[in-house]
């Protein structure tokens, strides 16, 4: 069908390496982390690696994994990625789904949360709330005042929409009311897309980060990308894991510290993101219709 | 409505007989006017219900903040509270056209954010046009896997990567110390760095993500289009000129229009992390500068001013850029 031409034939042979190269760039970094996290001190200061380690050393893994701090950090984060998520999928669907009934009101809530993406109260008004509802220094105030994205909503609101309508009056001529209805006859029907917003959510709640910052003032409760912060950006691994390195006899290199906690805080992410890259192509064009 | 409500259950066959016989007779026009709101609301009750926690979530930590603006309008403290604290009108809106700070921090956004428009948006089209151009269908799911995933990582992650392969002892710095026998560079304090490397760290973090709208947009183009212009002799340059990139055009202004009405945001969480009192001078934009003031330093109601100057900033420009499209003959956003 096609027939390239010569000059063709070479743009195609460039446009190829050059996508090669732009790969690498995305895996280098972590084939680095990789590697050093595993290299032994005197590889790593004589630079004597470059992409896999000359010996295996897991050090660095064991000093990370025997903090209180790190393991404690780890559990909020679980803590907050699911019951956050939950409480996204709560509201949003919940919302979401009224809205795609012809409720009272239905034109100015959905105008009203619109809004709310064109135009924010910004942080200290937010902060003030937050402080307001009795949240600050609670992990609940990572869940609850992000509990709907406006912007998932409305995409939810589509794919709610595209349910055929013949499958809800069916059921209300069985005798359903709409809670019913809608978690017996919609909610078992949005399995895969429920799951899809999970997931987005989710990932949204591990990786966040200020708002620990912002709301939490007890290391107790920081979630671990603020301790990752601590490790890596300011550059002190010992004191942000705890101080118990008095109880190790030799220190593993800072380096590999910094290195094996950015693998142990983003394996989670590795872990699901063949399961989001089913999901998220769907997502992102289901958005991408305007309603 | 003391509706008598007849309920039989039958293993999981529920029938609710009398209630759903009288929801028809609602129905009837004559007796529609009267009570319809009231009708309308028991009509409603459960859906209702379904939307009670969200609307009451968007009215409590969306809605009630934007009652919270006035803070900018008062000298709030926070001993005397919200109420009792006086108002001054238009003093801290006064304070931010005085304040060479903030005069270089709302500069400092405006540079980064046009920075990110210049050349990060573009490179997602390229990428796009790039990955489009792939005609084995495997390799090119590789590839979109790969470009991607940074995406899906955290900033900490990100800016993280980042020190590690900048720093003084970093690979970078190793490499032209040893190899080129430079001196090492100071990226991660010199001010003039700053924003090259902001801007470098999003394009790598999502210039691969940026082409998945382009990417869905280009799926629907008719391979007809490119067979018939095959067949008029045209090469794939000319194929792309004439038929890729037009198919792009309403994507490319809708996201425009976005990325404008944001360009008083400009990455709160990464420049946040990549700031040091090195290049503070040079990196401070508009969200970590409300942080600065607001939290750490207390002054409440400046920080609202700054950040409500910024909000209406973002809502106007949203507003005349999809005027813009419009004229354009483009859809627009709303």
């Amino acid at each position: 069908m096609f027939k390239a031409t010569g000059g063709e034939r070479v743009m195609e042979i460039l446009n190829n390496i050059l996508l090669l190269l732009i790969s690498v760039t995305m895996l280098f970094p972590f084939l680095y982390i990789f590697s050093v996290s595993f290299s032994s001190i005197s590889d790593v200061l004589n630079s004597d690696f470059l992409l896999w380690p000359k010996e295996w050393v897991t050090d660095a893994y064991t000093y990370i994994l025997g903090s209180d701090q790190f393991i404690r950090s780890l559990w909020v984060t679980v803590y907050i990625t699911v019951v956050g998520t939950f409480v996204n999928l709560v509201f949003t669907s919940t919302m979401a789904y009224s809205l795609t009934r012809n409720i009272i009101g239905q034109r100015l809530i959905l105008f009203l949360v619109l809004f709310t993406i064109l135009f924010s109260a910004g942080m200290i008004p937010t902060y003030m709330i937050v402080k307001e509802t009795g949240l600050l220094n609670s992990l609940w105030a990572l869940i609850i005042p992000v509990a709907i994205s406006p912007f998932n909503l409305i995409i939810m609101t589509q794919f709610f929409k595209g349910i055929p309508e013949e499958l809800t009056e069916a059921a209300i001529i069985d005798g359903a009311n709409d809670i019913q209805i809608f978690t017996k006859v919609i909610l078992p029907l949005s399995k895969p897309a429920l799951a899809a917003f999970g997931l987005f959510y989710a990932v949204g709640h591990w990786n966040s980060y200020f708002s620990g910052v912002l709301y939490l003032n007890d290391p107790a409760k920081w979630p671990i990308q603020v301790i990752l912060r601590q490790i890596v950006i300011v550059n002190e691994p010992n004191a942000a894991l705890g101080g118990h390195a008095a109880m190790v006899e030799a220190l593993p290199p800072p380096e590999t510290v910094q290195m094996a906690a950015i693998l142990l805080a983003t394996l989670p992410i590795l872990i699901v993101y063949p399961f989001l890259q089913k999901h998220f192509a769907k997502g992102v064009m289901l958005g991408s219709v305007k309603g | 409505m003391g509706k008598g409500r007849l309920v039989i259950e039958t293993k999981n066959k529920k029938i609710e007989t009398l209630d759903s016989a009288l929801d028809v007779s609602n129905n009837i026009p004559t007796k529609r006017k009267k009570n319809s709101l009231k009708k309308k609301l028991w009509r409603d009750r459960y859906l209702l219900l379904l939307i009670l926690p969200g609307i009451l979530y968007f009215l409590i930590y969306r809605y009630i903040p934007m009652a919270g603006i006035l803070l900018a309008f008062k000298d709030y403290s926070p001993f005397r509270g919200f109420a009792d604290s006086p108002w001054v009108g238009l003093k801290y809106f006064k304070l931010i056209f005085e304040d060479a700070e903030v005069i270089q921090v709302i500069w400092n956004t405006l540079q980064i954010s046009m920075l990110q428009i210049f050349f990060a948006f573009p490179i997602s089209i390229v990428l796009a046009l790039m990955l489009n151009e792939i005609r084995n269908q495997v390799y090119k799911k590789f590839l979109q896997s790969i470009v991607y995933l940074p995406h899906f990582l955290s900033w900490v992650v990100v800016v993280g990567i980042t020190v590690i392969f900048l720093r003084s002892e970093g690979l970078i710095n190793s490499v032209l110390v040893n190899f080129l026998e430079v001196n090492p560079i100071p990226f991660l304090t010199d001010p003039a760095m700053f924003k090259p490397i902001v801007i470098l760290q999003v394009i790598w973090k999502e210039s691969g993500w940026g082409t998945i709208l382009f990417l869905a947009a280009l799926s629907g183009v008719s391979p007809h289009l490119y067979e018939a212009a095959v067949i008029d002799g045209a090469s794939r340059l000319r194929q792309m000129w004439h038929i890729t990139l037009p198919a792009l055009k309403s994507t490319i202004v809708i996201l425009l229009i976005l990325r404008l009405g944001n360009v008083m945001d400009s990455g709160f969480e990464q420049i946040f992390l990549m700031l040091n009192p090195f290049n503070m001078e040079t990196g401070n934009v508009l969200d970590t500068y409300v942080y600065f003031k607001g939290i750490q330093q207390a002054n409440f109601s400046f920080a609202t001013a700054v950040g409500l100057f910024k909000g209406i900033i973002g809502l106007i420009l949203v507003v005349l850029a999809n005027r813009l499209a419009k004229k354009f003959g483009e859809d627009g956003l709303y």
